[in-house]
């Protein structure tokens, strides 16, 4: 496992359905990065296809052996290369997936479990969910991905950590909204502050990446950023512009901060399994989940009555 | 009750001059005309024009009719010398009145959305001869309430202005420098001599905006908007407003016959078309 890793911030503007463009673009891209040292590079949230593909998401997916996907994989030999695609799986059901590839190979693919599909989103129309958020070993360390949306449900962050993350990184396609704040948007606001709860409260490094652009009147406000495990920022892009940032990281800060603070070490595993299962409703007999059903019914009596 | 619709103009500027860039250079233009009027949407619009193409890449047409106010001339002529924009005056009075020697009983409502179609023409027409992109000037209070022509000055390619509320749009103009005189000038479609927002409409924009705010960003009850205190009177008669000029916001309505239709189950983004 590395002490020290640098890792690049690909904040950039996809081509919206231009596989063959993006894919050029990623490519020197993680040439330039390689340049700057880096051992990691991050690209943004279906960095391959741009975002507001609704139709075209078929025609712009990939298979694990897709062209495409062999070139970016062959650009991992000697850097490691996070990126987001619209992935097909052999029995045609569509993925918002990001990959994680290293040494000419995949590591690990996740597939997006929580499609926004309300206001201005409708992910969950065009894509399937995924089923499965889990941690895995990197050479820098047990890593997660999260995809976008999932920050926003604070479990998933919660569960890396349980599986042992270290380094997490959310590659985004955060939207530009509200005009509240100053100097920056609404919608800015609330992932910075995300960004930093969550890596000071789960003792990892969170990593961010966000994307820059318009699609269809909709702006894409960058700003990534790494932050520490103890909340503090490490490096932070312009909003709005393309960008690419190598930052050295220093993995001893990991331990120092769940040393300060061991709040992994004191979770209670099996007491939220149990408060789940309850919640949940499944054969706990204080299950709220049951009452409401029973109430209905009992109610449903009394009218046919 | 106090709504806040207050935004940082400077940062707004600039996102929108990123929007009009980044859009327009997608489908290969770099250029924009504008319909001039000397009234403060498009004055606006070609500030942010000006700034994202460069004032030589930007031509606002002057289209007067022989009724509209003198002022409207002389102050559109001062936004082309302060932003140093290209500029044509093309009179739509011939046009206008061609087309009404042949309907001479048209009343103001008809001869103003002809006027508006009128300019919409020549914008146009312009924007083929100049490979440019005809710019919006509507504002979200506007397309809110419907208040434009269809298919006149409600048309465009690109509208840097169309989620910004009136009173927002009133913030980013004072920061962009615009001339204080178009700044306080009451809002009007000038297609009648003292045709003004507020005589049709019966309320300023300042009492719409943090109205339709609540109702439209916020998504409150028009009853919890009056309960907190903002007139009954006029929170009724916008939420009718909005309802009754959707279509104004939509496209032609298509009878759906086969499995992908356009308008419901065609979806793409316009992206798509590049």
């Amino acid at each position: 496992m590395a002490d020290k890793i640098k890792i690049a911030l690909a904040q950039l503007a996809p081509k919206l359905g231009d596989v063959k463009a993006n894919l050029e673009l990623h490519l020197e891209t993680i040439g330039k990065a390689q340049s700057q040292g880096a051992d990691l590079v991050v690209f943004p949230e279906l960095s391959l296809t741009g975002y507001l593909l609704k139709d075209m998401v078929p025609e712009v997916a990939l298979r694990r052996d897709s062209p495409a996907m062999q070139k970016i994989l062959k650009a991992s030999e000697n850097i490691a290369v996070i990126f987001g695609l619209a992935e097909e799986d052999p029995a045609y059901v569509y993925y918002n997936s990001a990959c994680f590839a290293d040494g000419g190979k995949i590591v690990y693919i996740h597939r997006k479990v929580f499609l926004p599909t309300y206001g201005m989103f409708d992910e969950g129309r065009f894509f399937g969910e995924g089923t499965k958020l889990a941690a895995f070993n990197t050479r820098f360390g047990r890593f997660g991905l999260l995809i976008c949306e999932e920050a926003w449900h604070s479990f998933c962050p919660y569960l890396l950590m349980l599986d042992g993350a270290i380094l997490v990184a959310n590659i985004a396609n955060g939207t530009a909204r509200g005009l509240e704040e100053k100097s920056r948007m609404g919608s800015s606001a609330i992932w910075e502050k995300m960004n930093r709860f969550y890596s000071d409260l789960h003792g990892f490094f969170w990593i961010f990446v966000n994307r820059v652009g318009f699609e269809d009147g909709v702006g894409f406000w960058g700003g990534s950023e790494i932050i520490d495990p103890a909340g503090q920022l490490e490096v932070k892009l312009p909003y709005f512009e393309e960008d690419l940032k190598t930052t050295e990281i220093s993995m001893g800060k990991v331990r120092r901060a769940r040393l300060k603070t061991p709040l992994l070490r004191d979770e209670k595993l099996d007491f939220a399994i149990n408060e789940l299962l309850r919640i949940r409703g499944g054969n706990h007999p204080d299950s709220p989940a049951k009452k409401p059903l029973q109430a209905a019914v009992a109610k449903r009596r009394k009218v046919k009555r | 009750m106090n709504v806040n619709l207050s935004i940082d103009p400077a940062f707004v500027a600039e996102v929108l001059v990123d929007f009009l860039k980044r859009e327009a250079g997608k489908f290969s233009f770099s250029r924009g005309v504008i319909g001039l009027s000397g009234g403060l949407d498009s004055t606006v619009s070609a500030y942010l024009a000006a700034q994202a193409y460069g004032p030589e890449n930007v031509l606002g047409i002057l289209m007067p009719y022989k009724t509209s106010s003198p002022s409207s001339i002389t102050d559109a002529e001062e936004v082309v010398k302060k932003t140093g924009i290209r500029s044509l005056k093309v009179e739509i009075t011939p046009l206008v009145d061609a087309f009404f020697a042949q309907v001479p009983e048209a009343d103001r409502v008809r001869r103003g959305n002809v006027m508006a179609r009128c300019r919409m023409i020549v914008l146009f027409d312009q924007s083929y001869k100049e490979k440019a992109l005809v710019i919006g000037t509507s504002t979200k209070s506007e397309l809110m309430l419907g208040y434009g022509t269809w298919y006149g000055d409600m048309a465009s390619s690109i509208n840097p202005l169309g989620d910004l509320y009136k009173t927002q749009e009133r913030q980013l103009a004072a920061f962009l420098g615009v001339p204080e005189k178009i700044l306080q000038k009451a809002p009007s479609a000038d297609l009648w001599t003292g045709q003004s927002v507020e005589g049709e409409l019966g309320f300023s924009y300042e009492e719409a905006d943090p109205i339709l705010y609540l109702l439209v960003d916020e998504r409150w009850w028009a009853e919890e908007i009056i309960e907190a205190g903002l007139p009954a009177e006029i929170v009724k008669r916008i939420e009718k407003i909005v309802a009754a000029s959707q279509f104004k916001r939509a496209l032609p309505i298509i009878a759906k016959l086969s499995r992908r239709t356009v308008g419901i189950d065609f979806q793409l983004s316009r992206d798509w078309s590049r």
